[in-house]
């Protein structure tokens, strides 16, 4: 069965809290940390970029479980923030693996499902058996304008999963999609800064994607919430996922492993993909995992998964990389001086 | 001049109908009126359109004509106007099809008002209604409207003492009401602490003391008094029609916490109709700012300048207070699709005074009045409706 048969995670441990970039812009930091339930938010070091975290990811699943590179046949990259406009982030990772040259790649953007649509394109051929194994990669050091409301939440991160059909540590038995033409969100071309479309984002946006692909899998899968043990929506914030998750029938037990963005931010393209890494860190076997991304533009991807004995077993060793409870911990705190740096926010002469 | 009635009423939904466009919106609200008044559209000799800023908000002027063709009247090339006077707009087009009908020139007379403020970003919207204001001296120096009102807020309790709590009671008020009006934009009723922890906006006024932006329409069809059974039972005569202009920048008023407007068209209207205060049952008043409403009711003579946060305060503006204001939830609770806001009011009232306004009814009402103000107090229109 098609499935995860490894993943890894990547998060910088810089971090900046929401009250220093409230200071700064002279808010209420209560109003916005009580409007979003985003404390405090990751920042890539001067050096990183959605390249060097979706290297850093996909070697910590590869640090747990040993999978041939020569087998790896596919590397797709999801991200907002890829490095170069023309140049594949993709083939970045597939050298730093040693997966190259026998293999397909290409970077991937949907905005933040674009990491999800990469693991449904590895599964489809993985099932076709066109390659043994892909890898799939949501990562983002996150665009938000100075000033803008998205300042508070765009973090850096993200998260590796290699798919294939042997031996997976969880089976993906269904994966169903929703998309439409909608514009809540948006970055052209040449653009530094992503743009929205305010209030827009949430009903007409998020929550018709994200409820729209929810039911639909619950639909073909014939399941209902009680049937899940854990769920993981993509959470912009921390409202949106505790919204949708209570619209739908789902606890907050059951979303609370995979919803880390308090005090991770939104990582965008990583987003979903690292909160059901957090909640893979704690599965055991026979766990069954609902998980909904969102991308605006806008479409959402859902899949039904459950965790097999192999996470249990000796060929993978969950301890072996970093899980994202660790990374989150022990963070260095920024102000917005040294995150503006961090963030090239600051132009300087060359 | 002839005697005016309201035969037919319609609204739709207020709230951000992110599914539904300016067209949709008056079209629905048009079909609702003339189903009220059990009316063909070919009966229709003249429409008055209230809308503030299409240009701005979804870059479509000449909303006359459009109305008049997505109506289905342009192959009967009825006139059909565009009247514009900020968010008062909606008051002075029931006004114009009260005069039209009154003078004789027409007989069936449809009065509309609409906005979609929903579809560009909340900057944009704000920028477009600082057009209401006065571009040169307010909007360019950075005056918006919250800051407009904030000032007179200031002024206000500088001058009379009222505490910040009682400005706060005029929310809770409205959002009571709002809670038992099916077409509002809220629908929850909200404590005390809910406005004084808000967001702050302008100081005092914080997030729960201003109005929100709003996508909605309203109509409304009047016709001669004489002919108005043939479409109703229950005719709403127009007992006055009146409306006053001011200094349109707010520092060139004799006094910024009194609006002089309201008070001319205030008693312009209780004049023309033979009426004084006293003899109103309730009010709609235009409080896009909580400040507004406490101005408002003081104007038109409800109570004594200064006075009205205790009024307030103490529910006399409640339902079963002794003068029940903003029973629709007002522009807070109901929202404010600006050059609706004027129809919208004339509906509430029509309502009330038919006995159907539900959980929010005034028991026993025979006469309302509607006041809907342009910026910051530069056009007033103040409509006195009654039983006959």
């Amino acid at each position: 069965m098609v499935g995860i048969i490894t993943y890894g995670v990547y998060i910088p441990r810089y971090r900046i809290k929401v009250e220093e970039i409230a200071r700064v812009w002279g808010a209420n930091a209560a109003d916005i940390t009580g409007g979003l339930g985003v404390f405090e938010k990751s920042v890539p070091d001067l050096d990183e970029d959605a390249a060097t975290i979706a290297v850093e990811a996909a070697r910590n699943a590869l640090l747990r479980r040993h999978v041939d590179p020569k087998e790896i046949g596919a590397v797709y990259v999801g991200s907002e923030s890829h490095p170069y406009a023309v140049k594949p982030t993709a083939c970045t990772v597939g050298e730093a693996i040693g997966a190259t040259p026998n293999m397909t790649a290409a970077d991937y953007e949907f905005a933040c499902k674009a990491g999800t649509a990469a693991i449904q394109t590895c599964m489809g051929l993985v099932k076709s058996k066109m390659i043994p194994y892909g890898v799939a990669i949501g990562s983002d050091v996150s665009q938000g304008a100075p000033g803008d409301a998205l300042e508070y939440t765009a973090a850096a991160g993200g998260a590796a999963y290699v798919i294939g059909n042997d031996d997976p540590i969880a089976t993906i038995h269904h994966t169903c999609s929703f998309t439409t033409d909608t514009p809540d969100f948006w970055r052209r071309e040449g653009q530094d800064y992503p743009r929205h479309g305010g209030r827009f984002t949430g009903d007409p946006g998020y929550f018709k994607h994200v409820k729209g692909a929810s039911n639909l899998l619950l639909e073909q899968t014939k399941k209902t919430p009680k049937d899940f043990t854990y769920a993981v929506f993509h959470q912009p914030n921390a409202k949106f996922p505790q919204k949708a998750a209570k619209d739908l029938g789902f606890t907050a037990e059951q979303i609370k492993p995979g919803l880390v963005v308090p005090r991770l931010g939104n990582t965008y393209s990583g987003a979903s993909p690292v909160g059901l890494a957090a909640t893979l860190d704690i599965a055991k076997p026979g766990d069954t995992i609902f998980v909904c991304s969102f991308g605006s533009g806008a479409g959402s991807d859902a899949f039904d998964i459950e965790v097999t004995d192999a996470i249990a077993g000796d060929k993978f060793r969950r301890d072996a990389a970093p899980g994202v409870e660790q990374q989150l911990k022990n963070p260095i705190y920024l102000d917005y001086a040294r995150y503006a740096q961090h963030k090239g926010k600051l132009v300087m002469q060359s | 001049m002839r005697d005016v009635a309201v035969i037919g009423i319609g609204c739709t939904r207020f709230g951000e109908k992110w599914s539904e466009s300016f067209r949709d919106m008056f079209v629905e609200a048009g079909a609702l009126a003339l189903e009220d008044a059990q009316l063909s559209g070919e009966k229709i000799d003249a429409m008055y359109v209230g809308n503030m800023s299409a240009g701005r908000f979804i870059e479509q002027e000449h909303i006359g004509a459009l109305i008049a063709d997505y109506a289905g009247m342009a192959t009967r090339h009825i006139p059909a106007t565009r009247v514009e006077a900020a968010c008062a707009s909606g008051g002075l087009a029931f006004r114009q099809a009260v005069i039209a009908v009154a003078s004789g020139m027409e007989d069936i007379v449809v009065a509309a008002g609409v906005e979609k403020m929903t579809d560009v970003e909340p900057g944009a919207s704000t920028d477009a209604l600082t057009g209401a204001a006065d571009r040169e001296w307010e909007g360019f120096v950075g005056a918006t409207f919250p800051g407009l009102y904030a000032m007179i807020a200031q002024d206000y309790m500088h001058k009379y003492g009222m505490t910040r709590e009682q400005l706060a009671q005029v929310a809770v008020k409205n959002h009571y009401n709002g809670a038992r009006n099916p077409i509002a934009q809220f629908q929850q009723e909200i404590t005390l602490n809910t406005v004084l922890k808000s967001t702050m906006v302008a100081e005092p006024l914080r997030l729960f003391d201003c109005s929100p932006i709003t996508d909605g329409a309203a109509a409304v069809i009047v016709a001669p008094l004489d002919r108005a059974r043939e479409f109703t039972d229950t005719p709403i005569k127009v007992l006055a029609t009146a409306q006053a202009s001011d200094s349109i920048a707010l520092h060139d008023r004799r006094d910024i916490s009194t609006l002089d407007a309201t008070v001319a068209a205030g008693q312009r209207a209780f004049k023309m109709a033979k009426l004084s205060h006293k003899d109103i049952n309730m009010v709609e008043v235009h409080d896009c700012f909580s400040i507004a409403e406490i101005c408002a009711i003081e104007d038109l003579g409800f109570c004594k300048k200064g006075t009205a946060g205790k009024f307030t305060a103490d529910g006399e503006t409640a339902l079963g207070g002794k003068i029940p204001v903003n029973t629709s939830g007002g522009l807070k609770a109901c929202g404010h699709p600006v050059g609706a806001t004027g129809i919208k009011q004339v509906n509430e009232i029509v309502q009330q005074l038919r006995g159907t306004a539900g959980k929010r009814q005034i028991d026993g009402a025979t006469i309302g009045m509607t006041h809907n103000v342009g910026g910051t107090g530069a056009t007033v229109a103040v409509h006195i409706l009654g039983r006959v």
